[in-house]
């Protein structure tokens, strides 16, 4: 084994040495903290570009590739394997860039603001890494709770009674979740004997006819405790209170924790529900389409309903989580790759969103709205954090033209949430629905269902309901003021906004190199044999039943 | 033996899932638990319900696999366990400190009028 291939591994044990690591180092060094916890999350932004690199490294056939690390050195499917694709590494590119823009904003106050932020933020890092490369189901559920471990205390970071409350019904939420996905792994395991998602993928064709309800029973039941982190409607009515309740460099990375659900989703049910499943084929499909189109709807009125800015970035989280859904749904593979490039470019814009709120709201005049209301409350209520802000007072440098940028920037963010040119967004939503329109390519006229028309409609105006919300609380922000207050932004925090958004605007401009990337990584997700063999060797029989 | 475990877990589901749904912290902790339980035995069971079968392999070699327990269940039963341990002790936390900074222990920090 050349030694790249130990690569597999770094996104695991790099976060979790450097989050140990932290741990030891005393509390009041707040610079030295935040340096190391850059470094690693940089390290991670390399590696993560290398991993990349080698899951796109077939030359010419444009085939699929997928590498398998076994951890212990036992063969799969007898024991834990990491497994490298496409879409694996593409999802650790996006976590670990967006890693780096919401640390480097931390670093302005936030990471000051309670203990052991910058632990709990390497383990973090640490579970979605374990997450996007596992190839167990038991392993993805123990690098789940670790997620989840480590984003209840970011969630309740800085505290206050909105964030504990927010923060014991989002643990409640996902304790519960935790336990419906053991239910539904276990009852998979029980009728298929292996817990290896390739191992499982080809057992599932042999089982008997009579065992089959028990396994799609257990499938159902993992897919619910995915949807709940996903934040399908019904069961999304906890993200946008927890969201809007984070601190905003936690709620900037936790944008990514959807994305974890919405990612489990699409490997499970295009491995083991895929078109080599056999009567299994489409299982649990139109679920997702309906649902995620449902949570589309919902959260197309949310956001046209939202007063608060913080819940208006909320229902931008559920739009593109519905999204997602649906397009995994309909499991066509040009609909797919569009909406990976959706998730790269939905990820980064409502991320940079969340960061842009905080900025905003101090050019607001407070008891401007609820969440302003509350911050204040919350800021009277600790006097440690006072004593922070006028810490601040003295450090770093303050941008010039803050009030200038935040527009800007808030201009951008509409554009690409409402997917309109020339930003990413308009690329990302383009590329879903030509999927959607010519599903035999250009040229060649199709029956359209009535269900993708939905589809395509619901994309469109949830698109139009973005940009009346986004322009109005604009227009109520930078321009109905009769005073304006200009805040004091410092340049660490605009920073991170104009990286991602020179991001999105970058995938604008070079959206073919990533599109054809996706394109790749949607049609190795579409043929599970590659995936399958990359794990368990080319000799290893098809269609085995215990 | 069958009949007794799914009722053990049905009880303790069902009990659970009431207390989930009240409105008390504490009910809620409790419930949560009892759930866990719940959730332990039935992965348990997935492995097949074996009388006095060993999970690990004797000194002799492999032998009848029939003789054995399946182990995977008891190791995972072992792993949520665990983590299990871990989110309640963390949900407590939460819980004492949604008790001191609202001053009450409703799950939505007041109460219903």
């Amino acid at each position: 084994m050349e030694w790249t291939r130990h690569l597999l591994i770094v996104p695991i044990l790099l976060p979790l040495v450097t989050g140990a690591g932290l741990l030891l180092i005393d509390e009041l060094r707040h610079t030295l903290k935040a340096l190391l916890n850059l470094a690693s999350c940089l390290l991670l932004v390399a590696t993560a570009a290398a991993l990349m690199h080698m899951a796109d490294g077939t030359p010419g056939e444009g085939g699929a590739l997928s590498l398998s690390y076994a951890v212990a050195n036992w063969p799969a499917p007898f024991a834990i394997v990491l497994v490298l694709d496409r879409l694996s590494a593409l999802m650790l590119a996006l976590t670990s860039i967006l890693a780096v823009a919401a640390l480097v904003f931390s670093m302005a106050r936030w990471h000051r603001a309670g203990p052991h932020f910058h632990t709990l933020f390497q383990f973090l890092l640490m579970g979605l890494g374990g997450a996007f490369l596992t190839g167990d189901l038991f392993n993805l559920f123990v690098f789940f709770e670790v997620t989840l471990a480590a984003s209840y205390g970011l969630l309740l970071h800085g505290s206050g009674a909105f964030r504990v409350r927010a923060g014991l019904h989002y643990i409640a939420i996902n304790l519960a979740a935790s336990l419906l996905f053991l239910v539904g792994v276990s009852l998979i395991y029980g009728i298929a004997g292996t817990l290896n998602m390739a191992d499982l993928a080809v057992r599932l064709p042999g089982i008997a006819a009579d065992d089959r309800g028990l396994v799609y029973a257990g499938a159902a039941i993992l897919g619910i405790a995915f949807l709940i982190k996903a934040g399908m409607w019904p069961l999304c009515f906890w993200l946008p209170s927890a969201y809007m309740a984070a601190a905003a460099p936690v709620a900037a990375i936790f944008v990514v924790l959807t994305k974890v659900g919405a990612y489990v989703l699409l490997r499970l049910t295009l491995l083991l529900f895929g078109a080599t499943a056999g009567v299994s084929a489409g299982f649990g499909g139109p679920v997702l389409l309906w649902g995620g189109m449902a949570t589309i709807a919902f959260a197309t009125f949310g956001m046209l309903a939202s007063q608060a800015m913080g819940k208006l970035a909320g229902y931008s989280v559920l739009i593109s989580a519905g999204t997602l859904l649906a397009a995994v749904g309909l499991g066509d593979t040009a609909v797919v790759s569009g909406a990976l490039f959706y998730l790269v470019s939905s990820t980064f814009s409502t991320a940079a969103f969340f960061m842009l709120i905080e900025l905003v709201e101090r050019a607001r005049a407070p008891g401007a709205d609820l969440l302003a209301v509350t911050m204040e409350a919350y800021g009277d209520e600790t006097d440690e954090d006072e004593v922070e802000e006028h810490d601040d007072e003295e450090v770093g440098v303050a941008m010039p033209g803050a009030l200038a940028i935040l527009g800007v920037s808030f201009g951008c963010v509409a554009l690409l949430l409402a997917g309109l040119p020339p930003l990413s967004g308009f690329i990302a939503k383009f590329a879903m629905l030509t999927g959607m329109l010519n599903p035999s390519g250009l040229g060649s006229p199709a029956e359209i269902p009535g269900r993708v028309w939905l589809l395509a409609a619901l994309i469109i105006l949830s698109g139009l309901a973005a940009l009346i919300a986004m322009m109005r609380t604009g227009i109520q922000t930078f321009w109905a003021p009769l005073e304006t207050i200009v805040p004091r932004v410092l340049v660490v925090e605009v920073a991170p906004i104009i990286g991602l958004l020179a991001l999105c605007t970058l995938l604008a401009v070079q959206g073919g190199a990533l599109l054809d990337y996706t394109e790749a990584a949607a049609r190795a997700l579409h043929a599970p044999s590659t995936y399958i063999q990359g794990v368990l060797g080319t000799g290893h029989p098809a269609g085995v039943s215990r | 033996m069958e009949l007794t475990l799914a009722i053990a877990i049905g009880a303790l589901t069902g009990s659970g899932v009431w207390l989930v749904l009240r409105p008390r912290t504490y009910q809620l902790v409790i419930g949560l638990s009892l759930l866990s339980y719940a959730v332990n035995l039935f992965i348990f069971s997935m492995g097949r319900l074996t009388v006095g079968a060993p999970p690990v392999l004797g000194p002799g070699g492999a032998g009848n696999p029939a003789d054995y327990a399946d182990p995977i269940p008891q190791a995972l039963v072992l792993t949520a366990i665990v983590i299990g341990f871990a989110t309640t002790a963390l949900l407590l936390v939460v819980l004492l400190v949604a008790r001191g900074l609202t001053g009450n222990d409703h799950v939505d920090g007041r109460e219903q009028r």
